[in-house]
């Protein structure tokens, strides 16, 4: 018997997992992906938001400016990239200037500290790139940019470290009201749990329509990037918007936390989880994007990719306790600012949880630190040592990430082991880069094999069914 | 402290290296991130390399098992398995490896031969899902001749670079159904013997002005969507074509590979991608010189050979004190005229120049019956016939020394189509 069963890993089923790890509680997560981070958190902008875009007064609001509090200490203990850059908002006429100065005065009404409305000419003196066309800007400098999957990796890794099971590969399939609580039943297995909670992403409302009848629906909106090289990545410093509209937050341009570009997102209303990239929606990320930066290089374009954010049509965060299905709790209509807020959703629906009366007892251990080698981000001195005490992290695999192969070690023997060449890619880095594991993909298959004892031919690219290589030539395989 | 360190053991690493030791250099360093000698020829099985410089048709493992054997009789020192990770303007090298750990070694000169990446699906932005079965030439190359394994079944290329071609007729022989090669241009990128002996004898379609606008299936590759393009390379709707095949492999170009070049400051070449070199391969950086693919892209691996020569032996020259004085006043620019990509060299001191200068370029669209001109201000130094000129096929001219003499300050090359009569 569970006390706890979590659907979904995603930033805000792991935050959840990592908030529960906290006390004296039987916890699984139950995924039905290969991997943790698979929907939204692994395809999104990267941003921390300030938090002057919410309605004052709603979750969304409340939820953000308290997540990205929270988000500071723990990307620090946990040691996710995390880097508080700021964001501008920019105005390009005198009635977008209006909006900028609202969203000022929503943000501070948000409790978002440190606010600013620029000149356009102040602004470009900090962001020497970006448009003459801009008159105004709102400067954030709390906004911060961090490595979405990898704070999703920490948490749940760190979950995991405590004690929560994560079930991979386990889509809950029914879910039954029992006397003491739930049966959920996932992956062929059922899991007897006094509390369920839901955080099930763009599937939200398909789950909670196995518990209860479904008050909202979830318009899958879906999000194309382009991913530029580090040599466009110091095009501008900060987090660029947009003025956003009732379509989102708009095309933002803004560096990554390992130096790249990020530019997008569009937003289009999609079936389901729809990932697919489009030629008109990337043209249109081009264009939105040249209008704050025009000198954006997109031949150095590395990667595009698409995610679906799950936007409800509440218009905010549903977080609560479902009617008609007393233990089950959601956390649905997690869009944008879900990266932001996952921590403080998580410490809310806890405090749910305890208000209904489930025991919080703190750990007596509670190991609240996750650390992992980054040999790229060390000094020469540093590499040395590292070199001399284990030389395995003096093979570089990833040449255009400087990635070694006690890194892709530490990876496949990290908490919530990786399965598949793009598990390594986000738990190592290894394939992020310009090549996109061009030359590290047939390395890290063999590393997988010889670690895991599979074969080249079961090895996957990513989610299952997703597999790599036919079969072995006329002459046979070569080693392994 | 080293003479020379080569930062790379393929091809233009091991020419340049032997070079340098035939030139009289004895403390030289190879360093090779892979555990052999022999670069992207290992992969290579096929033949038809070594016919300009052996006049032999030699796979690409007997090519470079030709300069390792080479290499072997002289006292260049190698290390495998190691990892350049920084070059440094004053000509310091640091690498990491399993066996040496981290390094800072001190070189009097450097080659720079790291040789080129493919460009993959995110640099040309193709729409669509994104499932496996996505992979470039080379590393699907790399998976049937190094692995041994097959990485799928039913096949459609994007692009006709040569790799590109010669995985067509390798994936065929090894079982696999190749349905088309698809090429954005009007003409193909890649050698014309390749397009004959990999698609023709196949019977495997290429299409020319056509390019894949859509990628389905959603954890592996289903289908791919070929269109049609118009005069300015955009898909013209309602020509898609829709291919059933579980792999797609792309050949759609080749970047050279300069992150350390980049990061030692050197002066880079936005046509070519590579250093901007002077005739013997300098690049800006003194005693710096790159040669091979991380230069320029080549065709063919015997003009990487002859490049990296000229390479190896410049750098002996330079720390055994042979340079001449060469002065402002000699320095030539090369311009690309119409009808010219790039040049290689970019530049060159005139008193350097023996007795020819080589002068390698590509030409931006295929011409018949043309002549390359090569003029200085008002005045044409030299002319050159040739019957047939493409994108796909590197040129290359020698101005003898005596007709550099007369130029001033600049020499453009420009192709000029002679009309047919």
């Amino acid at each position: 018997m569970y006390d706890v069963v979590i659907i979904g890993s995603g930033i805000t089923g792991s935050a959840a997992a990592y908030e529960l790890s906290k006390y004296q509680l039987k916890v699984a997560v139950l995924e039905k992906e290969n991997d943790v981070a698979q929907g939204a958190t692994k395809a999104n902008s990267a941003i921390l938001h300030a938090g002057y875009d919410p309605v004052p007064g709603s979750l969304m609001a409340r939820l953000n400016v308290r997540g990205v509090e929270l988000a500071r200490q723990l990307c620090r203990d946990l040691d996710v990239p995390y880097e508080p850059i700021g964001s501008f908002v920019l105005a390009f006429s005198q009635e977008q200037k209006a909006m900028v100065e609202q969203l000022y005065r929503r943000g501070v009404e948000n409790g978002v500290p440190g606010l600013q409305v620029l000149t356009g000419d102040e602004a470009r003196a900090m962001e020497p790139n970006l448009s003459p066309q801009v008159v105004a800007a709102l400067y954030a400098p709390s906004a911060a940019i961090c490595m979405p999957w990898e704070y999703c990796l920490a948490l749940a890794e760190t979950a995991a470290v405590n004690g929560v099971e994560f079930y991979l590969e386990h889509p809950v399939t029914a879910l039954e009201r029992v006397d003491e609580g739930w049966k959920v039943t996932a992956g062929g297995q059922v899991f007897a749990s006094r509390y369920v909670i839901s955080a099930a992403g763009v599937e939200a409302a398909q789950v909670h329509a196995l518990a209860a009848p479904c008050p909202y629906a979830i318009h899958p909106t879906r999000g194309e990037y382009y991913l530029m090289d580090k040599s466009e990545g110091g095009r501008v410093s900060r987090v660029i918007f947009q003025c956003p509209s009732e379509k989102g937050k708009g095309v933002l341009v803004a560096p990554t936390v390992d130096g790249n570009l990020i530019v997008g997102p569009n937003a289009q209303v999609v079936d389901g989880e729809d990932t697919r990239n489009t030629a008109a929606g990337l043209g249109y990320v081009r264009e939105r994007a040249a209008e704050s930066v025009p000198s954006i290089d997109f031949r150095q374009s590395i990667r595009n990719f698409a995610g679906v954010r799950a936007v409800a049509d509440t218009g905010d965060f549903v977080i609560g306790p479902v009617e008609g299905a007393p233990g089950f709790f959601e956390a649905a209509g997690i869009c944008s600012p879900g990266l932001s807020a996952a921590p403080a959703v998580a410490e809310y629906l806890a405090q749910l949880l305890s208000r209904d009366g489930l025991e919080l007892r703190e750990k007596e251990r509670f190991q609240n630190t996750r650390k992992r080698v980054r040999f790229n981000r060390l000094s020469a001195e540093e590499k040395a040592a590292l070199v001399a005490a284990n030389p395995a992290y003096g093979r570089v695999i990833c040449r255009c990430e400087t990635v070694t192969e006690g890194e892709i070690l530490d990876a496949i023997h990290s908490p919530i082991p990786p399965r598949s060449v793009d598990g390594v890619k986000r738990r190592a880095g290894a394939g992020l880069g310009r090549c996109q594991g061009g030359f590290c993909g047939p390395r890290v298959v063999e590393l997988l094999c010889r670690e895991q004892g599979k074969r080249p031919g079961d090895m996957l690219q990513d989610r299952a069914g997703s597999w790599m290589l036919a079969r072995e030539t006329k002459g046979g395989a070569a080693h392994v | 402290m080293y003479d020379l360190i080569v930062v790379g053991g393929g091809p233009a690493g091991l020419s340049a290296a032997c070079a340098a030791w035939d030139n009289g250099l004895r403390k030289i360093l190879i360093v090779e991130r892979d555990h052999e000698l022999g670069g992207i020829l290992n992969q290579c099985i096929h033949n038809g390399f070594g016919l300009h410089y052996f006049k032999e048709e030699l796979t690409g493992p007997e090519y470079a098992g030709r300069f390792i054997q080479l290499l072997g009789q002289t006292g260049v020192e190698v290390r495998l398995d190691a990892m350049v990770l920084e070059v440094t303007p004053d000509r310091q090298v640091h690498m990491v490896s399993k066996k040496e750990g981290y390094r800072v070694e001190q070189a009097r000169s450097i080659v720079l031969a790291m040789g080129c990446r493919e460009r993959t699906r995110g640099a040309i932005g193709i729409p669509g899902s994104r499932p496996a079965g996505v992979y470039t030439a080379g590393a699907a190359q790399r998976y049937v001749n190094m692995e041994g394994w097959l990485p799928g079944n039913r096949v459609v290329i994007l692009g006709s670079g040569d790799i590109g071609l010669i995985m067509a007729r390798r994936m065929t022989l090894e079982g696999a159904k190749v349905l088309a090669c698809v090429e954005l241009m009007p003409y193909s990128s890649g050698l014309n013997r390749n397009i004959v002996q990999c698609l023709h004898d196949y019977d495997i379609p290429l299409y020319l002005s056509h390019t894949v606008t859509e990628i389905r299936g959603e954890r592996r590759v289903e289908q791919v969507v070929v269109s049609r393009v118009d005069g300015r390379r955009s898909p013209i709707p309602g020509t898609e074509m829709v291919f059933d095949c579980d792999t797609l492999l792309l050949s759609v170009g080749l970047i050279p590979e300069n992150e350390l070049t980049r990061q030692a400051g050197i002066e880079m070449d936005r046509r070519t991608n590579g250093a901007v070199v002077y005739e013997n391969m300098e690049t800006s950086l003194p005693g710096v010189f790159a040669c091979g693919n991380v230069c320029h892209v080549h065709d063919l691996v015997d003009f990487v050979t002859a490049e990296s020569q000229r390479a190896g032996a410049a750098a002996a020259r330079y720390v055994l004190g042979g340079e001449r004085a060469g002065g402002e006043s000699a320095l030539l620019q090369l311009k690309n005229g119409d009808g010219v990509t790039y040049t290689v060299p970019q530049r060159l001191r005139r008193e350097q120049v023996d007795r020819m200068c080589e002068v390698f370029f590509r030409v931006n669209r295929v011409c018949g019956d043309s002549e390359i001109v090569v003029t200085s201000g008002e005045t044409q130094i030299a002319a050159f016939k040739r019957e047939h000129l493409a994108p796909g096929e590197m040129e290359h001219i020698s101005l003898p020394r005596a007709l550099l003499d007369r130029a001033e300050g600049e020499l453009t090359v420009s192709i000029r189509e002679v009309e047919k009569q």
